[in-house]
């Protein structure tokens, strides 16, 4: 369910990053390539203290979010601002990757036709994109179902707010009820398996578009 | 008729293409061999290509001028742009190409001349050859364009069959009075169409 939430909303900021990845030329763009690359590299566990430091509240974020009422860490929230940041980068990479794969001379026509930038962007681009955009979106998914290392830094692991697939094999395991750690990895092996297949068929099929 | 006045020099790879023609015409035809930069002037005309120096002008209007900084971008050129391949957008219907750039209430008069009526709702790919020609073309001039550029609108049908793209494009001249700018590589082509030709060499 969280994990669902995260790639709904990881969506959005990473197709606009894919996007600008994909078509446009700036300055500090290898930088923004890196940073953008940097969860994926980086133990889950870093980026985990990283935003355990960003939303708690010795940072101004946290202050202010504090200022607020709105509490982050140690809640659900925690979990889908997890998942969303490690689940991040492989999202942006394939829908990159599905719009590189966008031949340039359909935005051009469309162009002739009169079409600001928006318009192609959301008539043209994304829709021939759709099955990388797709694709990605399964991938993130997937990774957000896994996380481990970064949730268990910000959210702990509260038995039914914010334990995850992943951390409850883990306590499970801790606790000493391994069976049932098995049949929890058998859950996740199978929502694994079944997303990677999808995620798999969408990219083998784009060029039948 | 329209004005035209075309001086630009531009730089692909290795070579070098200057086009130099000022007239007025209802059909120019553009020949020269392949590799003779035919469809790059076409995509400078359209704004989908920036040359390197040079203007150009239709009618009044400056599309580019690199001495007064003017580009115009592509979309407020109103040039009717239909590419050797058509290029149909793939994710829309026949009907969805067609009405994607629409300006005014021509569909059904268009529709009519170019004899589309049992192509509406058709996938662009299940279309001929030829129907993709005719549907782009329709597509360009909902836009109601000040000229339409036709980039060897007969290469992707057959030889011999060559007159289901041909008789249309005569009827748009004679019943839209739409100036066009027709490049081919054969050059009987031009006699059957053009008023003035523009020849290009390598």
């Amino acid at each position: 369910m969280m994990a669902l939430v995260a790639t709904m909303l990881v969506l959005p900021p990473a197709i606009a990053i894919g996007w600008l990845l994909a078509r446009k030329h700036f300055f500090g763009k290898t930088l923004l390539e890196t940073v953008v690359s940097l969860p994926l590299v980086l133990p889950p566990v870093a980026s985990g203290l990283i935003l355990l430091w960003l939303f708690g509240r010795r940072s101004l974020l946290g202050r202010a979010l504090d200022a607020a009422g709105i509490e982050v860490i140690f809640t659900w929230k925690a979990v889908v601002i997890a998942m969303m940041v490690i689940s991040f980068p492989l999202v942006t990479r394939s829908v990159r990757a599905g719009i590189e794969q966008v031949d340039r001379r359909y935005e051009q026509i469309a162009a002739t036709l009169g079409a600001g930038a928006f318009r192609i962007l959301r008539t043209i681009t994304l829709p021939l994109a759709a099955r990388g955009i797709a694709a990605g979106a399964v991938l993130g998914f997937s990774r957000a179902l896994g996380e481990f290392g970064a949730t268990i830094m910000i959210a702990g692991a509260i038995p039914g707010r914010t334990r995850t697939l992943a951390v409850g094999i883990y306590t499970l395991v801790e606790t000493g009820r391994e069976d049932a750690a098995w049949s929890l990895l058998v859950v996740s092996a199978l929502l694994a398996f079944g997303a990677i297949y999808l995620s798999n068929r969408l990219l083998d099929r784009r060029s039948a578009i | 008729m329209i004005a035209l006045r075309i001086d630009i020099t531009m730089t692909q790879g290795a070579f070098t293409l200057s086009v130099r023609d000022s007239a007025s015409v209802e059909v120019l035809g553009v020949f020269g061999p392949s590799g003779s930069g035919k469809t790059s002037l076409l995509e400078a005309i359209a704004g989908i290509r920036t040359p390197d120096s040079g203007e150009i002008r239709v009618d009044d209007r400056t599309l580019f001028s690199s001495a007064n900084a003017i580009n115009l971008p592509a979309r407020d050129r109103r040039i009717g742009y239909v590419p050797q391949d058509a290029l149909l957008f793939p994710n829309l219907d026949v009907r969805g190409n067609i009405q994607y750039g629409a300006r005014g209430s021509e569909f059904e008069s268009l529709v009519g001349i170019l004899e589309l009526q049992a192509l509406l709702d058709r996938r662009v790919g299940m279309l001929s050859g030829g129907e993709k020609q005719r549907v782009a073309i329709a597509r360009a001039l909902m836009t109601r364009p000040s000229i339409l550029l036709l980039d060897e609108p007969l290469a992707a049908v057959d030889r011999e069959r060559r007159d289901v793209i041909l008789p249309y494009i005569l009827r748009i001249r004679k019943e839209l009075h739409v100036p066009l700018i027709y490049v081919t590589h054969d050059e009987t082509e031009l006699n059957s169409i053009a008023d003035r030709v523009l020849r290009l060499r390598r």
